[in-house]
């Protein structure tokens, strides 16, 4: 144990951890005596300790309220968070996903016993597929990254089965996301980076200067994370195209496109969806996500195993029969089940709750509350891709005669109780302050948070030290990072003398 | 304009601070031929409506509070304490994102550093990240790892043919040309050797042994010797476990195991049609830069609190891009929390007695069945709550039969192993009572006279 116990220190405790709030004896839940004979234990195959925390239900619950009030969230206040769709997550939501009947369906019962749910699942499918343009959807990955693993291995697979196996470059804007490479990479393609051009569109000189018979495809985000659509859309498209590529569109910025564009319409292949931002389910902390892949007539036969369809058509008496097919040509399974089922539920109590007009004024407000703060900001920080933007637009945290950063600013927002944007990325914008602020959000609160960041850039001058040691109002200070990456201190157990305490 | 606040006065004063006069004026950049497409979707409901809606669906299944149910197979039907769900609920929890400000995310960070603290316990490992997706996604990593820590001079995989289907079938989605072979990945290999008909698979090219414990079929072994030999051999060693399993058992930490992996959703996370689960993913420290996924660690904050961050991020993938080992980004932030909730409630006695008493129901159940004619257990081996029966009629015609009678019968076996046509397997938890297994006892004693 001498590894993993707690290390002197000391620093002050604001909250315990529950092994330290741990007394022996205690237990916060109780299980019936067996009401079967004893069977005797398999003595050779057990386990010496298990030395688990003992705590009382209230301790439990009284810790984690604690600890609950140390984090930002959506329901406490605005959280501007580029590229993260923080919206609003309607209550609703969390209710149907627990109705009984989802919550307590197993994922290898009998399909005539799970009806409700394949057709839930069947029908967000076909409700996905109108809204992206494209023929076909899975609903199995589990998060953005993992739609984008899907698309490329669908992407190879593709180009493989027409027996066109030298292709092995996958060509990526320097504005994506980390995960476009590093999926790309995890299955063993080639990353060729593509610049941005001065209009923040990619470089299509630069682009059709790659494109040969050894491309797979494109990994586009668009709008990209300058949140710029693509004025050169169709000629990216056609230049992909016509060497023989497949164009992936990354979906987390969807939320600027809903009843906008169809990313299928207008030529890309193959699209993840982030249902986790567009459609509102939460974030969770870090998760659970959903990132369902949409794909053209051409791609279906390689979606993962398997697709919710309809296996018997029914007739007028007899409902249709939701169930299982396989497609012929798929890539296989990505995660075990169907997906995250509970995640769908949301999404599609969400959709249904917009409707096609809703989901328009979805993408609508989204777009007008981020040209509006774009507008009230443009001054007093540069917009170096400064043009009406999608639904984000990314600043530079700077001020003139001071030498506070972008992180400066994003701590002095806390102080304000706004959730900082994301900085330091899209990585070709300098000191980048990246500001997604979503539909979800009126003008007062757009006001308040322009206000602050005006008063902030005032302050910078003034008063640099202010920034330089922000925030000062939360209850954490900024962190040792350096000092959490040496010791590693990555877990803690009960103290040594816990029998005795 | 459900959740869109915007007054009409205040998006017109909002357009003139833009410069512009309607809302279409933003969607310029939109080639024209495809901009504002009509979507054929049914009209928008209200909450009211939404509400019966989805309540239709739900309505429209069978459940394990309709239904006695038996089947397992991976994921089982465990009691969830209130409480879990009560601070699931909690705004700051589930409306927060990916804790990248610390100063105001410590409630987020210390509960998955007491999470990564509960996994290293119960597995008796070193080092716990954040999670991954599922079991099955957990154990594709753990080749992931094995596959980067040789730098990929060692190109095989032994894996058990008793590791759940579905992990297996995902691990070779996951791993479709990179140049691997899976060794031992076959529903047609000996069901019944044990440990060391997976032993005689390994070799010097051998990255990484995988197995299950329990494994499919519910049989526990002790796999130190087997570690052993994958060590002797240089390559390292992974058990995908079930964590209630490991309340009473031998840790697979302690038979020497190099990752230890698996699906979290027995702890306090709802079966829900298949997810979002809890994939798990535990190693040793020495092997902490190979491994993906979040990472929290403590530290202190500039006022002298103990505080947690994330660290080890350079490994990420949006730092590291494509010469990260894994793409992972989101993960299950909010069932880590489930999990850490409910082994904070049950603590070491109230976790212990689920184990034990899934352990004795099984038995129980197992004995009974053992002793109706036509019915044999597949395996001489000691199991865990779940147990493979060789049944005297084709299992779908069983379950159907168990249906009528309110029971949702155990999984059928020979959907993945052609050898195992007529087999099931039968999960026993605490939730089945004793009546209910005889219950079913009694019913499939009756098929058999049919």
């Amino acid at each position: 144990m001498t590894e993993n116990t707690i290390p002197m220190t000391s620093s002050i405790v604001i909250e315990p951890t529950m092994f330290e709030l741990s007394s022996p004896g205690r237990t916060g839940v109780t299980f019936p005596q067996p009401d079967v004979p004893v069977s005797d234990l398999p003595k050779t195959l057990l386990r010496k300790e298990l030395p688990l925390p003992e705590l009382a239900e209230v301790d439990v619950i009284r810790h984690y309220m604690h600890l609950s009030k140390f984090n930002y969230s959506v329901d406490s206040g605005f959280y501007p968070l580029g590229s993260c769709t923080m919206k609003y997550n309607p209550k609703i939501n969390e209710d149907t996903a627990r109705l009984p009947g989802f919550a307590f369906s197993h994922p290898l019962q009998p399909i005539e016993s799970v009806q409700g749910n394949l057709a839930l699942m069947y029908t967000l499918q076909e409700w996905l597929k109108e809204i992206s343009g494209f023929s076909a959807v899975t609903l199995q990955p589990a998060a953005g990254a993992h739609g984008e693993l899907t698309g490329v291995l669908i992407m190879r697979s593709y180009h493989a089965s027409r027996g066109d196996t030298k292709r092995v470059k996958m060509l990526i804007p320097d504005s994506a996301h980390g995960t476009n490479p590093a999926s790309s990479g995890m299955i063993g393609l080639q990353i060729v980076q593509i610049p941005s051009d001065k209009n923040g569109n990619v470089d299509l000189a630069a682009l059709k200067a790659e494109c040969d018979d050894t491309v797979v495809g494109l990994m586009l985000t668009n709008p990209n994370t300058l949140g710029l659509f693509d004025e050169n859309l169709e000629e990216v498209v056609k230049t992909i195209h016509a060497c023989g590529g497949l164009v992936y569109g990354d979906g987390a910025n969807l939320n600027a496109l809903l009843g906008i564009l169809r990313p299928g319409d207008a030529g890309i292949d193959l699209m993840h969806f982030n249902l986790h931002k567009t459609f509102s389910t939460p974030h969770g902390g870090g998760g659970p996500g959903s990132g369902p892949v949409g794909v053209t007539a051409a791609l279906a036969d390689f979606l993962p195993t398997p697709l919710v369809n309809i296996v018997d058509e029914g007739d007028d008496e007899i409902p249709p029969l939701y169930g299982f097919v396989n497609p012929t040509k798929t890539i296989g399974r990505v995660k075990a089940f169907h997906g995250h089922f509970g995640v769908l539920v949301r999404a599609f109590t969400y959709i249904a709750m917009h409707g096609p007009e809703g989901l328009r004024n979805i993408s609508e407000y989204a777009v007008l509350n981020a040209n509006y703060l774009q507008s009230r900001l443009r001054n007093t920080f540069r917009v170096p891709y400064d043009r009406i933007c999608m639904h984000e637009f990314v600043a530079e945290g700077m001020v003139a005669g001071s030498d506070v950063r972008a992180l400066d600013i994003a701590k002095r927002l806390m102080d304000y109780d706004f959730h900082p944007p994301t900085n330091y990325f899209p990585m070709i914008v300098h000191e980048a302050l990246m500001i997604e602020p979503t539909e979800t959000e009126n003008k007062v609160t757009l006001d308040a948070f322009a206000d602050a960041l005006i008063k902030i850039a005032a302050e910078a001058k003034t008063n640099p030290e202010l920034l330089h040691e922000a925030p000062h109002k939360t209850p954490f200070g900024r962190m040792d990072e350096v000092k959490a990456a040496r010791e590693l201190v990555l877990c803690c157990w009960l103290p040594e003398d816990y029998a005795n305490s | 304009m459900t959740y869109i606040p915007h007054s009409p006065k205040e998006r017109d004063a909002m357009l003139a601070t833009i410069g512009i006069k309607t809302l279409d004026e933003l969607f310029k950049d939109i080639p024209a031929k495809f901009r504002f497409p009509d979507l054929d979707l049914p009209p928008a409901l209200t909450e009211m409506e939404a509400a019966a809606e989805l309540a239709g669906y739900a309505g429209a299944n069978e459940t394990t509070q309709s239904f006695v149910s038996f089947l397992g197979a991976g994921v089982y039907n465990h009691y969830i304490p209130a409480a879990i769900d009560h601070i699931l609920k909690r705004g700051e929890f589930y409306t927060a994102y990916t804790p990248y400000q610390p100063e105001i995310s410590q409630g987020t960070l210390q509960a998955i550093f007491e999470y990564q603290s509960l996994m290293t316990l119960i597995t008796g490992m070193e080092v716990s990240n954040a999670s991954h997706y599922d079991g099955a996604t957990a154990v594709a990593e753990a080749v992931n790892m094995a596959y980067a820590h040789f730098r990929g001079k060692r190109t095989k995989m032994v894996i058990s043919p008793t590791v759940n289907p579905q992990y297996r079938a995902t691990l070779r989605t996951y791993t479709q040309g990179m140049g691997l072979t899976l060794v031992g990945d076959d529903a047609h290999a000996n069901l019944d050797g044990g440990p060391e008909i997976i032993e005689k698979l390994i070799d010097e090219d051998t990255a990484l042994v995988i197995v299950q414990y329990p494994d499919y079929f519910g049989c526990i072994y002790d796999y130190t010797q087997l570690a052993e030999s994958a060590h002797a051999a240089g390559a390292l060693f992974c058990v995908a476990a079930n964590p209630t399993a490991l309340a009473i058992l031998k840790t697979p930490g302690e038979m020497g195991s190099d990752i230890v992996v698996g699906e979290g959703q027995p702890l306090g996370i709802p079966m829900s049609f298949g997810g979002p689960y809890l994939g798990f993913f535990t190693t040793r420290k020495k092997y902490i830069h190979k491994m993906a996924g979040r990472l929290v660690g403590e530290t202190v904050d500039n006022r002298g609190q103990r505080a947690y961050v994330l660290t080890l991020t350079a490994r990420e993938q949006h730092i590291k891009r494509e010469r990260s080992t894994s793409n992972i980004c989101s993960n299950q932030g909010l069932m880590a929390l489930a999990s850490a909730v409910y082994l904070s409630l049950l603590g070491q006695t109230g976790f212990r007695q689920v184990a034990e008493l899934c352990y004795h129901k099984a038995h129980y159940a197992a004995d009974q069945i053992n002793k109706l004619k036509g019915y044999n257990l597949c395996f001489d081996t000691p199991f865990f709550h779940e147990f493979s029966v060789c049944c005297p009629k084709p299992v779908a015609e069983i379950n159907a039969h168990l249906l009528e009678h309110g029971i949702m019968g155990g999984y059928d076996l020979g959907q993945d192993y052609p050898a195992l046509k007529d087999h099931m397997l039968i999960a026993v938890t605490e939730m089945n009572t004793r009546e209910e297994i005889d219950l079913l006892v009694e019913i499939l004693e009756e098929i058999s006279h049919d």
